[in-house]
């Protein structure tokens, strides 16, 4: 019996991986719930990337609704939604803040030169610990934060036009009308 | 109407492939000749129909027909002729029928080319591949039809992904598609082997030449790919381990071992099992390639292809296809045979453990690609897997792969003398380790991850060189050393040109990630950055208008040591309906480096940030593979499978491919002289 056994490995591999990659089908890799929603941002203060001396806190945001995306030169998905987020800042409709997540300054810097800045600012997080608070997986990321500084949204991966004009700006308006 | 036509012919054609399906393998079980005899016309008149589809489908892009969705969403009356017709596999419901049409076009090849096999094996390969066009056929008719009509039409298309509006997007997907799809005829050898229980050294010869041609395809197509990203997305990289590239990296694994399996197979009769086995997996992988890509299980920069709603149907197709084959393999695969027998160190140990080692690399980049996903669905949060996982779990199994590479040849069938394989090996082993120490000292540096990288790509070289030399001094045959050379069969030169092509490409990745420079730079009108011996200055941009897009093209002169070397012209473009910004790199290529220069954003008053590289070797990762696909297309055209194919001509197959046996009684007598 044994011996016929083994032969039945290759449909006992392939019929566990159906089963994988029929729950995949269901799954939405760029969708992860987070526990931060509508939670209070987690507080920081952080060093300006442009300007070291000078920080930042998300409490001085506090009455407005303002994005944080996080980025880093390294980031290769980065590049997809830079476009946008250039667009965005063109706009000017709502403050986008970017938190740079360890990453060398020096090549943020040249990054933001090489493709634009569409940040009010950037602040610099080396170590990742601002990240570990907003529980960040993996970059970009992008959080929509209301006037009294809770996050309401949070897109993982680059931000696409769909989700920016279906999702992300109607709730941006609909929060600054609140 | 010309669409409807399309959409007729590709309904015909599955009805075609079902009969094609049923009746062929059916008839083949009962033995039913009348049943049998309409595989050949049956798949002949799939592809007429196909192909009529194709044009069909080509018609209307090339006369910016916008009543078709498919059309309108892929294309645009600006743009280019060339671009228009590669549009047609632009987008997903185009390249399934430009896979369909490739699996007819290979289902029509074995259908002429097949005079010499046995009807009842004809049929049944036939049969196997008309299911897989019913599969195909079924999931572009009901979720994905390329000839669904737009009313009203669009005034004009959206335009193709500007990212594939290149010369590499027209040819990369048909080579890479031949590839996936040219499996499935090794896959369909396959599984009638193990309808039929017959798993003779016939079987296995023929089988061989349509996988090395699949293979040869498969790796054009992959390098072009590779050398598409390299100069479209202009990040100078030339492999991302994205999902989308390890799809078709892990069938070209798995076709890799099933190539030198078969080897085994046809010449002792050894790896029956496993060599099915392989045909299996490799046509599965293409499969599962097409799953990932095409349902958005996995994110990928090629998100362009993706549509989950299509996956259900994809996945059933696997399970049906895939769990189908591997259940006929549970039940028919214990009673074959076990072959010629061999002891530990011979060429068939060698030869499996090259396989066992490709077959772990392969796995390895499954389990990579789609580890994420797995932990998604166990809850287990999210995770991506990047170019470290892969770099390092990969490059060691490539090192014993190519320790393997200068051994094996060497190793004789079913026992081989250690002692005299040592005495053939030590020199090219010397030789490989000095040029390994002495090479980057008189290159740039010495690093040791270029010793080790060319002392792999110097042992493939000697070796192959070493076992040249010794079939030649062994020779029995009379006559000068050139008169030997040409005595030696196209399929060792074959062999030897693969291995020899392995060793350009690992060069070329040797060199470029551990010489390469690269300098992320603002740039005024005038100004001159310095890499290595080159001198870069930045002469401005100016505005240009192309066919669909506007563009700014900067004009970068370059020097070395103060000569004029080259002029590079390097774009931004901006396309026109899309709104997308692409950057076109400027490139000056050389045998021995690669000047490579992209625009970023332009800067106040006519200044750009300009990011220049050196690359030194680096397209010759791409002419090693080519070299590997020649040897490939060397090995198809040997004497033996063109002798084979006359041989057989009188009425009876012959048993167990006694030729085979014979060339090989006599290779063994040229080993011992």
């Amino acid at each position: 019996m044994a011996r016929y056994l083994k032969f039945f490995v290759p449909l006992i591999i392939f019929g566990v991986m159906v089963a994988f990659l029929w729950r995949g089908l269901s799954l939405n890799p760029r969708e992860v719930p987070s526990p931060f929603i509508n939670k209070p941002a987690p507080s920081f203060k952080l060093s300006q990337l442009h300007d070291f001396q000078a920080s930042f806190t998300p409490e001085e945001m506090k009455g407005k609704v303002w994005l944080l995306n996080v980025w880093a030169s390294w980031c290769v998905a980065c590049r997809a939604e830079h476009p946008l987020l250039m667009e965005m800042a063109r706009r000017a409709e709502v403050p986008l803040y970017g938190l740079n997540y360890k990453d060398a300054p020096k090549d943020a810097k040249q990054w933001l030169q090489q493709h634009g800045n569409p940040y009010k600012l950037s602040v610099v997080d080396f170590d990742g610990r601002v990240g570990i608070d907003y529980g960040v997986y993996g970059v970009p990321e992008t959080f929509v934060i209301d006037k009294q500084g809770i996050i309401r949204h949070k897109v993982i991966g680059p931000v696409s036009r769909k989700s920016l004009v279906e999702d992300v700006m109607p709730l941006v308006r609909e929060l600054e009308k609140g | 109407m010309i669409p409807e036509i399309g959409h007729f012919a590709l309904i015909t054609s599955l009805c075609i492939a079902m009969a094609t399906g049923v009746l062929s393998i059916w008839g083949a079980e009962r033995d039913d000749h009348s049943w049998m005899a309409i595989s050949r016309p049956a798949a002949q008149a799939q592809f007429a129909f196909v192909a009529l589809a194709f044009a069909c489908l080509a018609y209307a892009f090339l006369n910016d027909d916008f009543s078709v969705t498919y059309v309108a969403t892929n294309s645009n009356s600006a743009m280019p002729v060339q671009y228009k017709f590669a549009g047609i596999w632009g987008g997903h419901e185009g390249s399934l029928l430009l896979w369909m049409f490739m699996l007819s076009g290979w289902m029509l090849a074995v259908s002429i080319f097949s005079k010499n096999l046995p009807q009842d094996m004809v049929s049944r390969v036939l049969g196997v591949m008309g299911l897989v066009s019913v599969g195909f056929l079924a999931f572009m008719l009901f979720t994905s039809n390329p000839f669904d009509r737009l009313l009203p039409a669009a005034v004009d298309g959206r335009d193709l992904n500007p990212l594939l509006q290149d010369f590499g997007l027209i040819i990369h997907p048909p080579m890479l598609y031949m590839g996936y799809v040219g499996f499935s005829v090794a896959f369909a050898f396959a599984i009638a082997a193990l309808l039929s229980g017959r798993f003779d050294a016939a079987w296995a010869r023929w089988s061989r030449p349509w996988t090395t041609v699949a293979w040869v395809f498969m790796t054009i197509g992959i390098a072009l790919g590779s050398w598409w990203a390299y100069y479209e997305l202009g990040w100078g990289g030339w492999w991302f381990w994205d999902p989308v590239e390890n799809a078709s990296f892990m069938p070209w694994l798995m076709g890799t071992a099933l190539i030198h399996s078969l080897a085994v197979t046809e010449k002792r009769g050894s790896f029956k099992n496993w060599t099915v086995l392989l045909a299996i997996f490799a046509f599965s992988l293409s499969l599962l390639g097409t799953f990932l890509v095409r349902s958005g299980v996995l994110t990928s920069v090629h998100a362009f292809a993706t549509d989950p709603e299509r996956g259900l149907f994809i996945l059933i197709f696997l399970l049906a296809t895939i769990g189908s084959s591997l259940a006929l393999f549970a039940w028919r695969a214990p009673r074959v045979g076990l072959g010629g027998d061999f002891k530990l160190v011979s060429r068939e140990t060698m030869l499996l453990i090259a396989n066992v080692v490709l077959v772990v690399a392969c796995g390895s980049v499954l389990l990579g690609t789609t580890y994420p996903l797995l932990l998604d669905a166990l809850g287990m949060g999210k995770i991506s897997v990047g170019p470290p996982y892969f770099n390092s779990v990969f490059v060691p199994l490539v090192v014993i792969l190519v320790i393997m590479m200068g051994i094996g040849p060497v190793a004789r069938w079913k026992q081989a003398n250690v002692h005299d394989m040592v005495k053939v090996m030590r020199v090219p082993f010397v030789a490989a380790v000095i040029c390994a120490l002495v090479v980057p000292f008189l290159a740039e540096e010495w690093l040791p991850l270029v010793s080790l990288g060319l002392f792999m790509a110097y042992w493939i070289i000697f070796s192959v060189i070493a076992n040249i030399w010794m079939r030649v001094s062994m020779s029995t045959r009379k006559g000068s050393v050139l008169d030997k050379l040409k005595s030696l069969p196209r399929s060792y030169y074959g062999h030897n040109l693969a291995h020899f092509g392995v060793a350009i490409t690992i060069i070329g990745i040797t060199c470029v990630t551990n010489y390469e420079s690269e300098q992320d730079v603002r740039m005024e009108i005038g100004d001159t950055i310095d890499i290595g011996a080159y001198t870069f200055r930045f002469d401005g941009a100016t505005k240009i208008e192309g066919p669909n897009y506007t563009a700014s093209r900067g004009q970068i002169f370059v020097t070395k040591n103060g000569e004029p070397e080259t002029v590079l012209y390097p774009e931004k473009r901006l396309y026109n309906v899309q709104r997308m910004p692409m950057t076109e790199a400027g490139i000056d290529t050389g045998l021995l480096r690669d000047l490579y220069v992209s625009l970023g954003e332009p800067l106040a008053q006519g200044a750009w940030s300009v990011r220049v590289y050196y690359k030194p070797f680096v397209d010759w990762i791409w002419g090693g593979a080519l070299f590997m696909a020649l040897g490939g297309l060397l090995a198809v055209t040997d004497r033996r499978y063109r002798l084979a194919r006359r041989k057989t001509e009188q009425p009876v197959a012959k048993p167990a491919g006694k030729s085979a046996d014979e060339a090989d009684a006599k290779g063994l007598a040229t080993d011992k002289a």
